[in-house]
């Protein structure tokens, strides 16, 4: 038994090693479990978009690019495992799409001196890159999302929020606990009251939280949720009646089947965005071309252009884009993992860029430094039409309050620092 | 045959009371720590160890520890989640506060404190029996879980909760942390393994243990013959609980490095080390290490046939891998109720008899 095992997992280790000259891009995902509906549509547009480089341009720089597919079903243990399978075969950067995960990694990528690329999530203080070596978490993340949802309401109310009653309904869980620390800040600089109301892992049952929200009557209603707690916690809001267009989910709150559920009760209700979402940019006609016409898509080629899938797709652009920044600087096409991390570094990406890509006005630009690796972290508002079923961009990008963000920022990364003897870097 | 009693002579008390009467066992015993300590550590690499090895290592901990309580004094607990995390914290804590301590004696540390913990969730055990107890025991678990999550202490107030594990070393070689060696994190937990499952098969055979399963097969009856229900239960929880807690301890700093208390030691964690105990067989050491082999190797064995062999999708294999291991799970208590441990000991009963079966 024991033998056939090792051979076994030999063989399969071995079949699943590329060849050595190809970028390797693992796709940490999960299919399976309470988070799927999630999960799979941002895997699809991850997988899509490589593909699309491979079949269009032959990969990066001549390099194809291979995406190694691993499900870890949100779970930590399963995590460390497709980590670990897939680090030995040269693996350049990681892109878990789950808070936890990147918390066990950030310490394994530093001392295998690959990069974990996080945009939106992740721990927050990564962008701090004098601390965080190889995590690197631009264009926003989940402080300058508080921030920015806090600095609408602002514009909605007049410069105003004293006096005002904010409910936070969060996923009980290190993603959904990042907020707090920002918000309790911004409420004693605005002087408006938080409701802190944590949801239970997998987030179904949620009554009580949505009597406390009748009860109390918060004037506006910030949501940290993903996977089914969102869909639950808006078919609550509708059921009592809570003004959709008081409530404003972060970017993993707002995706088609978060709000479809509900139906007409869902429509007005607000998320956060960071890129722009639907099928009216260029890149689509290539990816039907090359990609869902080819029949080369992942998954079941019925995600294309959601929300979600965009953000897979965005994610993987700016890693493609990484790359590509690496082959210029190190001046050849194989890069190794520590050309990578510093293509990573120095990434700029324009409006100018993302328009060639076939992407025009679909994130924000941004510029990394060795200090930063965060970005400008704004945001824009979308609403839920929920008789055309689509989402409408409804602002501008709102830029978040940095002032109060970059000290907890420090403050958060200092800590870090002290408990794991890190000196440092960009002196 | 080869397999037998006869012909093994004893001449001392010691030698008539070992645990491995048999001189093939006794063998086969040597042998496998000859392979463990001897060649294991030399192949060793960090996917085998991190995904394989380790987790088997700490979950065996855990099940023998769990095994103490459900098998050997027929308590059931559910909490076998929370303690773990008071274990995880515990270690966390000391490890934040006394850099400069061994990681050996921060893990010990962290056995014991669980051990108190368990003996106050214990309480309720003189009391309350069977599923009564095991509700009791699920109450423990929601507020262990709830007291890490609310009480911004424990995780030194990060901002997200989460606790990491930094980098500790014993005499100089890195145990904790994303440096560690696969051979350093395999032997400590082999070694801590060995040194456990030695005590609780010793415990289990001695005054201790025989006062734990004759609460198990009858407290009345106990009562009358002598045995202290106080002493025998508390003690149950006690000792049960500084395994789960070492174990708990070294899930958080040697395996997973980060972990956040309602993920890694929720009600899932729980149930996960009573199947193990169940599916091993309860009241024997030799089914908890199997249970946690079965329930932990045997998945990952599957990923890597259908996902890296047969190159199916990753979401397919993980749907089928459930199935493969739901019906196993019931093939093998319809088989055999009493767990892989009763496998095992017809085997041997055959086995004594092989090759004239009359």
């Amino acid at each position: 038994m024991k033998m056939k095992f090792t051979a076994l997992v030999a063989a399969a280790m071995m079949a699943a090693a590329p060849a050595l000259a190809d970028l390797v891009v693992p796709n940490l995902s999960y299919r399976t479990g309470p988070y799927a509906p999630g999960g799979v549509p941002y895997a699809d547009g991850f997988q899509d978009y490589f593909t699309l480089l491979n079949e269009r341009d032959g990969g990066i720089g001549g390099e194809k690019i291979v995406v190694p597919e691993c499900e870890t079903a949100y779970n930590t243990e399963k995590g460390v495992e497709c980590y670990e399978a897939t680090k030995g075969t040269g693996a350049l950067a990681y892109n878990p799409l789950s808070t936890g995960i990147t918390y066990q990694l950030i310490p394994k990528v530093t001392a295998d001196g690959s990069s974990l690329y996080t945009p939106g999530y992740g721990r927050t203080s990564a962008a701090n890159g004098k601390v965080f070596s190889n995590v690197f978490n631009y264009p926003a993340n989940y402080w300058t999302a508080a921030s920015v949802a806090v600095n609408y309401l602002l514009s909605e109310n007049g410069g105003d929020l004293k006096g005002k009653k904010i409910a936070l309904v969060y996923h009980n869980s290190a993603y959904g606990k990042e907020p707090i620390r920002t918000l309790e800040e911004l409420s004693k600089k605005h002087g408006f009251e938080l409701v802190q109301l944590p949801v239970e892992h997998p987030g179904q049952e949620q009554k009580s939280q949505w009597l406390q929200i009748r009860r109390e009557k918060p004037d506006n209603v910030i949501m940290y949720g993903w996977g089914v707690m969102n869909a639950v916690a808006i078919q609550e809001a509708a059921n009592i009646k809570y003004p959709m267009d008081q409530f404003i989910g972060i970017w993993w709150s707002g995706a088609e089947h978060d709000v479809l559920p509900a139906g007409d009760g869902a429509n007005g209700y607000k998320s956060l965005t960071m890129h722009g979402t639907g099928m009216d940019y260029p890149v689509y006609a290539d990816l039907k071309k090359y990609v869902a016409d080819a029949g080369k898509g992942a998954g079941a080629g019925d995600q294309v252009g959601t929300v979600l899938y965009s953000r897979g797709m965005y994610a993987a652009m700016v890693i493609a884009e990484a790359l590509r920044n690496a082959q210029a600087i190190a001046g050849t096409s194989a890069v190794n993992a520590a050309q990578v991390r510093d293509g990573f570094e120095t990434l700029e990406i324009t409006e100018a860029r993302m328009a060639e890509i076939g992407l025009p006005d679909f994130g924000q630009a941004f510029k990394s430094t060795c200090e930063d690796h965060g970005g400008p972290g704004m945001a824009r508002i979308q609403q839920w039409d929920a008789t055309a079923k689509k989402w409408n961009l409804i602002s501008g990008w709102i830029e978040p309050d940095m002032d109060v963000i970059q000290p907890l920022i420090m403050e958060d990364s200092e800590a870090f620092a002290a408990e794991n003897n890190i000196e440092p870097r960009c002196n | 045959m080869f397999y037998r009693e006869a012909g093994d002579y004893k001449t001392s008390y010691p030698e008539d009371s070992q645990t491995f009467p048999i001189k093939f066992d006794r063998i086969r015993y040597y042998a496998v720590l000859a392979v463990a300590f001897g060649i294991i550590p030399f192949f060793i690499n960090d996917y085998w160890a991190n995904a394989v090895f380790v987790p088997f290592l700490i979950y065996a901990i855990a099940a023998i520890g769990l095994n103490i309580l459900v098998g050997y004094c027929g308590q059931v607990s559910l909490g076998t989640g929370g303690f773990m995390a008071v274990g995880a914290y515990a270690v966390y804590k000391l490890m934040t506060a006394f850099p400069e301590v061994s990681i050996l004696i921060h893990v010990l540390l962290a056995g014991g404190i669980t051990a108190g913990v368990g003996v106050i969730f214990g309480l309720p055990s003189l009391r309350i029996k069977g599923f009564y107890l095991a509700v009791a025991t699920l109450a423990a678990q929601f507020f262990l879980v709830w007291l890490f999550n609310k009480v911004p202490w424990f995780y030194n107030y990060s901002a997200s909760g989460q606790i990491s594990a930094p980098e500790r070393d014993i005499l100089g070689v890195i145990i904790t942390g994303p440096n560690t060696t696969a051979a350093a994190k395999y032997l400590f937990c082999a070694l801590i393994l060995l040194a456990l499952a030695w005590l609780a098969r010793n415990l289990t055979r001695g005054s201790v243990g025989r006062k734990w399963m004759a609460i198990r097969d009858m407290d009345i009856a106990a009562e009358i013959i002598g045995v202290n229900p106080l002493t025998a239960k508390l003690s149950a929880f006690a000792i049960s609980s500084f395994f789960i807690g070492v174990a708990g301890a070294l899930f958080f700093a040697v395996y997973l490095g980060a972990a956040e208390v309602g993920e890694s030691f929720g009600i899932q964690k729980s149930f996960l080390i009573l199947f193990m105990v169940i599916i091993g067989g309860l009241g024997s050491i030799f089914g908890s290490l199997a249970g946690a082999a079965f329930l932990v190797l045997l998945p990952v064995f599957l990923k890597n046939v259908l996902v890296g062999m047969l190159g199916w999708p990753t979401d397919l294999a993980a749907h089928i891998e459930l199935l493969i291991i739901g019906g196993l799970i019931i093939v093998f208590l319809i088989a055999e109720p009493h767990g892989i441990a009763q496998l095992w000991r017809l085997a041997k009963e055959k086995l004594r008899l092989w090759p004239f079966p009359h």
